[in-house]
């Protein structure tokens, strides 16, 4: 009990000071999953509706492959990306491994498939009222996916989130394409490892309590917003 | 109206996560005059560089990004290309990554020691002793639980070098007291720590490492506990992209008088953890 006590007071202590370092890691974790959440909703919300919504050749295929790599390891993603993002790599000469965008790009590809597959059964759901009234309408795919989605839009708030909360939580992935460098790469989930190795426990665990913190507030801010939107239905 | 607000929204969210780029110019302003060093745990876990980085910056103006991993790792990772200048520690696998044409030179820096740590209870009854080869062979026979690095790192060359010079091959082992865990020196002390094992550590990163339990330093001061670290440019007619320059001023600096007195001036509770011996040709 005494390492959970005093995991609290770390926690308040360096909330409550909000130290330099500690609000550059915060940025960091905010402005990577972040994007990898904005790229990912972009890609993952059309394509999830598309294969709900629209008739296409493996389309089935498509749907269990989304679903499947909802599962993807972090650390298979990781390597992957480090792989390509590596100077012997495909796309060594572009020099972005060990940088913030590499860590966007690993994220984003974790997301996609959650993004894609949870909407994909939103919309599914959704096409069963609505089928009907699209087809007299005689709407195109474009317009078909676009009413769709917009008429999904506050159920596809947990969709993101869900996505948010992979993206924020996951270590294994930015710790190889980011390296976990100070300053630069490191983020909520990376310094807590490092903590961890070093064996000062209290600290690891109170940064995972500030990094809860920073995702409940992300998570109420999406509450209340939808909550506000969805109201004057 | 509906779709209003959800185009506000989006809007909204688009502009808090412009937000927060604009917040984070940190990597931006940081870049602008950098090399990548590719380390050993050992060095980032045990303090040493939050110690004399700074010290490097202060005079050049370069920044020094390190990607601490172990030694097999890091050694990986700069045959790739990824970093500028690699800093390990295991002599033979440094003398073939130059013999092998990534380094032109390599330079030897520091050294420090290794150490057997174990529960103070020390089933295997070593303690104490200065014999690291006797000591293992008596923990196999006790079959008192090791947790390995099992990682390819330096720390676990050595230790299965020790092996041998036991006459012993932990790979064999039965009856399940040997653990190779995969993983870095901290989860490995972790790890020996919950299990009462016995545990091969560079004392670097014993020293500033905090969830020690029952773990206790048991044997030490045997010569072939020694343990050399070396640098070396990654070498730039193998990589065009490889900042020569700045990561040579890097390895002449952890080299020079300056470097070496920033190494021996890291102590923790007055007990320093690395000792300078880059005037030492033979290191």
């Amino acid at each position: 009990m005494h390492d959970f006590s005093q995991a609290l007071a770390v926690a308040f202590s360096m909330i409550l000071s909000l130290d330099e370092g500690l609000v550059r890691i915060i940025g960091l974790s905010l402005r990577v999953s972040l994007s990898a959440v904005a790229i990912a909703t972009l890609i993952g919300l059309p394509l999830g509706a598309a294969v709900a919504a629209l008739s296409f050749p493996g389309r089935r295929a498509v749907a269990v492959a989304l679903n499947t790599m909802m599962g993807l390891p972090p650390v298979v993603v990781g390597l992957v990306v480090y792989l390509l993002l590596s100077r012997s790599g495909p796309f060594g000469v572009l020099g972005l491994l060990f940088t913030p965008t590499a860590m966007i790009v690993a994220q984003t590809v974790m997301i996609v498939p959650i993004v894609a597959s949870l909407a994909r059964q939103t919309v599914e759901d959704l096409l069963v009222e609505y089928d009907d009234l699209l087809r007299v309408t005689g709407a195109g795919p474009v317009r078909r996916l676009a009413t769709l989605l917009s008429e999904a839009r506050w159920s596809l708030v947990t969709t993101v989130l869900a996505g948010f909360g992979r993206a924020s939580a996951e270590v294994g992935a930015v710790m190889i394409v980011g390296g976990n460098i100070e300053h630069v790469t490191r983020v909520m989930t990376t310094a807590i490892a490092l903590e961890t190795s070093k064996g000062d426990l209290p600290m690891a665990l109170g940064l995972g309590l500030v990094l809860m913190t920073l995702s409940l507030t992300v998570n109420l801010a999406a509450s209340l917003l939808k909550e506000a939107g969805a109201r004057p239905a | 109206m509906l779709r209003r607000s959800f185009v506000l929204g989006c809007a909204a969210a688009a502009a808090l996560a412009g937000l927060v780029q604009a917040a984070a110019p940190s990597a931006a302003l940081a870049a602008d005059r950098f090399i990548t060093v590719a380390s050993t745990t050992s060095t980032e876990d045990s303090g040493l560089f939050g110690s004399i980085l700074p010290k490097f910056t202060a005079k050049t103006g370069i920044e020094v990004r390190v990607v601490a991993k172990g030694t097999g790792q890091a050694i990986d990772l700069a045959k790739r290309g990824d970093a500028d200048v690699l800093f390990v520690h295991h002599k033979p696998s440094e003398e073939k990554f130059v013999a092998e044409g990534f380094s032109t030179l390599r330079k030897p820096v520091m050294y420090n020691d290794f150490v057997v740590v174990g529960p103070s209870s020390d089933p295997a009854g070593v303690k104490g002793s200065k014999d690291v080869a006797q000591s293992l062979s008596k923990i196999a026979e006790a079959k008192a639980p090791f947790v390995s690095r099992g990682d390819d790192s330096g720390t676990h060359k050595a230790e299965l070098a020790l092996w041998k010079t036991a006459n012993l091959d932990p790979a064999k082992a039965e009856g399940g007291w040997y653990r190779s865990i995969g993983q870095g020196m901290g989860p490995t002390l972790n790890t020996a720590a919950a299990m009462n094992g016995y545990a091969l550590t560079d004392r670097g990163t014993w020293l500033n490492f905090k969830n020690r339990g029952p773990l206790t330093v048991l044997v030490e001061g045997d010569k072939r506990l020694f343990n050399q670290y070396g640098v070396m440019l990654v070498n730039p007619a193998k990589f065009a992209h490889v900042k020569a320059a700045d990561g040579q001023a890097f390895v002449d600096w952890l080299v020079s008088a300056e470097g070496q007195k920033a190494i021996a001036d890291y102590t923790i509770n007055g007990e320093p953890l690395f000792f300078p011996n880059a005037s030492d040709p033979g290191a």
